[in-house]
């Protein structure tokens, strides 16, 4: 199994998530977020611009790695998902 | 039946509901919404009570948020919303609103979308971003953004939309094709001072109960115009200055609207020496009054973006106006006299009224 850490303004957006959930081994990133994209519609729209990308405030590891979104998963990956920090932007 | 009434207010940092009744004089108030992120327009469906809100999050992207429930809860879809793979990505929704056949967004950089679900699903309307002069469109300092949208009451064929530093543009087939419509409106930032389109038009509004009569404050004066946006008149004789952001129409009266003037593009842009006021036209722009009972008037810089104003439909209406600090301002009758309604609210983005039944 695969764990999951979201943060916890993604859980806020999409009800029934956790900010720490597990599921099934899949082969990449991708194949995790199109999972979790099913699940909870909307999320890869939240994650991604189209490409697919992620979005450049959007930053992802797998087991504390910098990934993207051909990064392979092996079985037991753990994989944060994590907003960038934003200090001083203008428009916030 | 007595009638409850809402103010909605969209913010930097979320949407906010103030909630009373047909008094006006007693709001409570609900927020941040929408999760916090920076809401452009939050507006709602008169006809069915839907609350929308278009925005964008610095991480997360745009979407369109849609309430059923006056704001308890909150769903939200930006599925469709893309120029695609080889286009820009889209930074923000600007503006929503419902037409007679579908909901339409106005979206950063500028974009026409319409959704016949309700905002679930989004399907960009090409034929605006297919016009010949979409490569000569350039953003001004809020951005490549489509900020107005106008339907036709009545026929779905027609529509209006205006783009910051582009101009005004219709469509009379359902929005395959669209045509400038800027004769008029000046340009004095540009080499030409009339050209066909590049015209900074800040907001646009339909006067009531006459689709051929539209409404433009404008970066460079206040215009009018009486044959669907063929042609404009300059309105500006009698108003303090040719710059400023919103323009509300009144609810019934075709030849009432409002306009918050501001010092100038490059002077600060707050209300003029400090005083605040609004202007009010009841003679189709040809005169104008200012309304200050009740405003500060001294120390007040204050600045009031191009969606942050609003009447409502009660009789007499209500004129409500939002600013960049924070405070919400509202009028009971007509403009005449007004009060604080809300203070230290984040920056002000839009203001919108919805009246229901109690």
């Amino acid at each position: 199994m695969i764990e999951v850490r979201l943060p916890s303004s993604l859980v806020a957006l999409f009800p029934g998530t956790e900010r720490r959930m597990t599921r099934p081994d899949v082969a990449s990133v991708q194949a995790l977020i199109e999972t979790l994209d099913a699940e909870h519609p909307g999320m890869r729209d939240r994650l991604c611009e189209p490409g697919p990308v992620l979005r450049p405030y959007i930053n992802l590891y797998v087991d504390g790695e910098p990934a993207e979104l051909d990064s392979p998963l092996h079985p037991g990956a753990t994989v944060h998902i994590l907003p960038a920090v934003a200090g001083g932007a203008s428009s916030l | 039946m007595t009638k409850r009434m809402l103010i909605l207010v969209g913010t930097k940092k979320g949407g906010f509901i103030l909630d009373g009744d047909e008094g006006r004089r007693q709001w409570s108030t609900r927020g941040p919404l929408n999760e916090g992120w920076p809401i452009r327009h939050l507006t709602s469906d008169r006809r069915t009570g839907t609350i929308y809100a278009g925005g964008g999050s610095e991480w997360y992207g745009p979407a369109v948020w849609r309430s059923d429930d006056l704001g308890a809860s909150w769903s939200h879809s930006s599925q469709g919303l893309t120029y695609g793979e080889d286009g820009p990505a889209i930074e923000t929704v600007w503006n929503v609103t419902p037409g007679a056949d579908a909901l339409y967004a106005g979206v950063a950089p500028a974009g026409l979308f319409r959704s016949v679900d309700g905002g679930l699903r989004w399907e960009h309307v090409k034929g605006l971003t297919d016009h010949p002069s979409r490569p000569t469109w350039q953003p001004g300092a809020g951005g490549l953004c489509l900020h107005s949208i106008v339907p036709h009451p009545s026929d779905p064929s027609k529509m209006w939309i205006a783009i910051s530093a582009v101009g005004t543009f219709a469509t009379e087939d359902g929005g395959e094709t669209w045509e400038p419509r800027n004769s008029g409106v000046r340009a004095d930032f540009l080499p030409e001072t009339y050209p066909v389109t590049g015209q900074c038009v800040h907001k646009l509004v339909m006067a009531a109960g006459r689709p051929e009569r539209l409404y433009q404050e404008n970066h460079c004066g206040t215009y009018r115009s009486d044959d669907e946006g063929r042609t404009w008149v300059s309105l500006e004789d009698g108003l303090p200055s040719t710059f400023g952001f919103p323009m509300v129409a009144h609810p019934r009266d075709a030849e009432t609207a409002y306009t918050i003037p501001l010092n100038g593009d490059s002077t600060g842009r707050y209300m003029p020496e400090g005083h605040a006021a609004v202007w009010k036209t009841t003679d189709a722009g040809d005169s104008w009054t200012d309304l200050r009972a009740g405003l500060p008037q001294e120390g007040a810089f204050l600045t009031v973006l191009r969606e942050a104003m609003a009447v409502d439909p009660l009789t007499p209406h209500g004129v409500y106006f939002g600013t960049t600090s924070g405070e919400l301002f509202g009028s009971d009758d007509e403009g005449a006299t007004w009060r604080t309604i809300a203070e230290h609210l984040p920056s002000i983005s839009s203001v919108e009224t919805l009246v229901i039944d109690a």
